[in-house]
């Protein structure tokens, strides 16, 4: 098994955008045409994340979806205000390969359940955006980060794999947009603790970072976004990379 | 060439269609007895749960119609796993093509996770099914369940054990990754299905 790299489309208005700390959207492009050319380039997954879709409770557009699943040959998942078992089956009829729910599983865990038994672990990611507090804590936030819970990660993490969600994709708020680096220290709680793969997720800048959270906080995946779509770090130099630093890397 | 592709209550199924659209083929996706049955080609796909999706099949009487076809019939994923004889997933009875069981992943060694969900190799090819494609291929899996190694194996992959991935029996192959989603090394092998 490889360790994967994941670029990160978020989108709004159909359109790709990233924000530091989840304010301040710019624009980067097209989400079919950017998520075409990044398979093409060695992605190893796709993640696309309708980031206005719980604030503006609206859902995720499976038009989109669908342009997306006919262009790309590697696998994506979709998030962004997925709530019901019916949202989800029609964003899998649409070509999406798996989703991500993040505050209506906090909200209504049986909604983890319910789809795991319809379609399978396998295809159920918990997103997961946290941040750490002065006391020290890894806090779970929900609403794209906008309304804290007084919830641990690693507690929530747990209960939702016994739930059944089949992957972890844990973003970090401290870290998101720094360039910084990912948080290894609450990756690899997740990661070495949990029996599901672990998605790091915020704060790439490097291509140090990459390695670091595969190395030292185990983790399965790296995602990052605005360091692809704004050209810092091309894909195919990546993966050469941690190739040379002996990481499992599909070349 | 008449293609179909079996319509049941199993995610992906799109994303095969579509897949073969961009290699430049067209295909019916159908749980119409009789177009299934009257195809050249009837790809069997899917990911999903293997109870539930056996309930869907036999309450169509879908289960008994793939058992029957005679033309090539390709497996993917939840697909293959059904085409064998039981699966532990929900202990259910499958459509007993292969007689390779289907069982879930354990181990003790947290480096494994489960579902595995990633890219890995394939090897020891064999069949038509993999010409052109190197040993060691790298393709994109996502299972928690797998089919063990038996006389039926046609490509290997290792996590945990080594165990069966791909299988095939006189018309009917199956592979347990996503040929449809393993970039260019899938597109050769639905391309080398479809001329068999």
């Amino acid at each position: 098994m490889t360790k994967r790299i994941i670029p990160c489309l978020d989108i709004k208005d159909g359109r790709t955008v990233k924000g530091t700390n989840f304010i301040n959207l710019r624009d980067a492009g097209d989400p079919v045409e950017l998520g075409a050319l990044y398979a093409q380039q060695g992605a190893d997954e796709l993640v696309f994340l309708d980031i206005a879709a719980t604030i503006e409770k609206r859902k995720t557009l499976s038009e989109l979806v669908n342009k997306i699943a006919h262009h790309v040959n590697i696998p994506f998942t979709v998030g962004g205000g997925i709530k019901t078992v019916d949202d989800v089956n029609l964003l899998l009829q649409n070509g999406a390969d798996k989703i991500s729910i993040n505050t209506a599983a906090f909200k209504n865990p049986d909604l983890i359940q319910q789809l795991a038994k319809e379609f399978g672990s396998q295809c159920v990611v918990l997103a997961i955006d946290t941040k750490k507090e002065e006391n020290g804590n890894w806090y779970v936030y929900l609403n794209g980060g906008r309304m804290k819970t007084e919830t641990k990660c690693f507690e929530w993490a747990r209960q939702a794999v016994e739930l059944g969600v089949g992957e972890i994709l844990l973003t970090s708020m401290n870290h998101d947009g720094t360039k910084n680096g990912f948080a290894v220290e609450i990756t690899k709680l997740l990661a070495e603790n949990l029996p599901v793969p672990v998605i790091a997720s915020g704060g790439a800048g490097k291509m140090d970072h990459f390695a670091d959270v595969f190395k030292d906080a185990s983790a399965d995946a790296a995602l990052a976004a605005s360091i692809f779509h704004f050209k810092e770090i091309a894909i195919p130099d990546l993966k050469k990379y941690l190739a040379q630093q002996k990481i499992v890397i599909r070349l | 060439m008449k293609l179909s592709i079996i319509k049941y209550n199993a995610g992906n199924i799109r994303s095969v269609l579509y897949a073969l659209e961009r290699i430049g083929y067209t295909a019916l996706v159908t749980d119409d007895p009789d177009e299934i049955k009257s195809s050249d080609k009837v790809i069997f796909p899917g990911v999903g749960e293997a109870g539930s999706a056996m309930k869907y099949l036999k309450e169509r009487n879908l289960d008994n119609l793939i058992y029957s076809l005679t033309q090539p019939v390709l497996g993917i994923c939840l697909g293959m796993q059904l085409l064998c004889k039981y699966s532990e997933e929900s202990e259910t009875p499958c459509i007993g093509i292969f007689d390779e069981t289907v069982k879930i992943f354990t181990t003790g060694d947290t480096i494994f996770k489960i579902p595995q969900i990633g890219w890995n190799t394939i090897y020891h090819l064999k069949t038509q099914l993999f010409n052109g494609v190197k040993e060691n291929s790298y393709s994109y899996f996502v299972h928690g369940y797998y089919a063990s190694k038996g006389r039926h194996t046609i490509s290997t992959t290792n996590y945990i054990q080594p165990y069966s991935s791909g299988l095939h029996k006189n018309n009917f192959y199956g592979v347990q990754f996503h040929p449809e989603k393993s970039a260019d090394t899938g597109e050769i092998i639905l391309k080398n299905f479809l001329t068999l």
